[in-house]
């Protein structure tokens, strides 16, 4: 049997009466007082997630910055101290081995952050890869526990127990700054759709600092979230999933992922497959669904059209701000046209959809 | 909390029997460890179900979970309004959260449910 794994913040999960599932071989909490509220308070007020599975890979050396252009499909160049970059990171053949946050803490030194799921699979790949370059690759997932304080209010409550001045962490950026006397990285990012910091800090200062922030932001109404609004909030915002809309048999290009491949950069894994399909097109894209019928598309789910298959259902879900059901879908590319409807095949029954623009939801200024 | 005069099964489903018309719903449990429901879909009434088979599905956010019939028997009641607003399942799976209502062609298969002590005490085991 495979050892179930905890993170630092398991106690405080069962203290706090959370629902726990399995996920990714993690021991996690699914909900607290509810998907659905959890969901609005996050959209409304703030929301705090232990985040801490997600695996954490330091790169050092010389050829740091060479090494992280090769691995990723975005452009580090571009990056400067201190700040961070989203990418998806391919296979030879264009398929997705993860999607991933670059920190540049220099030329000289990146932080990568991984799905807790594939953090292994992205360790060896990135390791594999490390040994034409002059650099170090450590995996120091364990070195870190991880907070996301996400929702309208965020800075508001942050602000209270930390002397970084948060209104100049830009969106994408991070400094290192004591929150509550932990020291901490606190990075202005997220996976929900809201703004909103992730705060990485040593796992001995996590437990404190989880209670010192729900503590702190009580007035406002600060909850702590499960990995199902994580999951409803990161879909609204059609921000993508590892085994959903990524994998290894879907290139970033078909996942609508097509602006964090720089195919002008002069060489990284995947490129020569990803620039002959952006010459030839897409043989499917990424669309939104709308259900016209009763029914809710489930992950994996098929799609036909006149009854043949035409693609699958990524993710889909009740959405508790747009209070509809709609999903995320691979379609064949002749029929992912705004307004073309298909047919969701729900336990064997065909079951009406429209498709409708796929960033369902996005937070005003 | 179980109402004693429902019928149980180890599906978290409950059976009120009145006359030979059997009223499905699921437990307080059921939707405890569902979470907040989103859709219900269910028969059509004048429909048959078969017992120990599913006549339709309750879907949380996360998990879809079909529904199995208690008896066999006519659909001659369905529940449209938790169609409509599937969270009375949450606030009030033995009142207003009912699913739908069955002629039985035969009761014997109730015999075989659980009463709400036994239920409880079912429900004790599961959780350990």
């Amino acid at each position: 049997m495979v050892e179930v794994k905890r993170t630092p913040l398991y106690e405080e999960h069962t203290a706090g009466k959370a629902k726990l599932i399995d996920f990714g071989g993690w021991e996690m909490p699914v909900q607290y007082a509810g998907v659905i509220e959890e969901h609005h308070a996050v959209r409304t007020k703030a929301g705090l997630f232990d985040v801490s599975h997600m695996g954490e890979i330091d790169v050092r050396g010389k050829e740091a910055l060479a090494f992280v252009q090769m691995l990723i499909t975005n452009d580090a160049s571009k990056l400067e101290d201190g700040k961070i970059l989203y990418s998806p990171m391919c296979y030879q053949n264009g398929g997705i081995v993860d999607d991933l946050l670059v920190y540049r803490y220099n030329l000289e030194r990146f932080f990568l952050v991984v799905n807790a799921s594939n953090a292994d699979k992205d360790f060896a790949w990135i390791r594999e890869q490390a040994e034409k370059f002059e650099v170090v690759v450590e995996n120091v997932s364990e070195q870190y526990a991880q907070l996301a304080l996400q929702g309208p209010l965020a800075e508001t409550i942050l602000q209270r127990i930390t002397k970084a001045d948060l209104a100049q962490i830009r969106y994408y950026t991070f400094l290192h700054e004591e929150v509550d006397g932990a020291p901490c990285l606190i990075s202005r990012t997220g996976y929900t759709g809201e703004d909103g910091f992730e705060i990485y800090v040593a796992p001995e200062y996590s437990r404190q600092l989880w209670r010192k922030i729900l503590e702190t932001g009580a007035a406002e109404g600060v909850q702590p979230i499960g990995l199902g609004a994580r999951d409803t909030l990161r879909f609204e915002a059609r921000l993508p999933l590892y085994g959903n809309e990524l994998g290894a048999e879907i290139t970033p290009l078909e996942a609508g992922l097509g602006i964090f491949v720089k195919l002008d950069k002069a060489t990284f894994i995947g490129r020569e497959v990803l620039l002959a399909q952006k010459e030839n097109g897409v043989p499917r894209k990424l669309v939104g669904l709308e259900m016209i019928e009763r029914g809710i598309a489930r992950s994996h789910y098929p799609l036909q059209k006149n009854g043949q298959e035409i693609g699958f259902v990524t993710s889909g879900s009740f959405s508790p701000t747009l209070n509809k059901n709609i999903a995320l879908g691979l379609v064949r590319t002749d029929l992912a046209v705004l307004g073309e409807t298909l047919d969701v095949m729900i336990r064997g029954k065909a079951v009406q959809a429209k498709i409708i623009p796929s960033l369902f939801y996005k937070r005003g200024k | 909390m179980n109402p004693v005069e429902l019928k149980y099964n180890k599906d978290h489903e409950y059976a009120r029997v009145e006359g030979n018309v059997v009223t499905f719903g699921i437990t307080d449990h059921a939707q405890e460890s569902l979470g907040d429901v989103v859709f219900v879909e269910l028969p059509d009434e004048g429909s048959t179900v078969t017992v120990g088979k599913s006549y339709g599905t309750v879907e949380s956010v996360k998990a879809v979970s079909d529904i199995t019939a208690s008896v066999s028997g006519k659909v001659v009641g369905v529940n449209t309004l938790v169609m409509d607003t599937p969270e009375l399942l949450n606030s009030d799976p033995y009142g207003e959260g009912w699913l739908i209502k069955v002629e039985a062609d035969d009761l014997s298969a109730l015999d075989s449910m659980m009463s709400a002590e036994e239920y409880e005490t079912f429900l004790a085991q599961e959780e350990h």
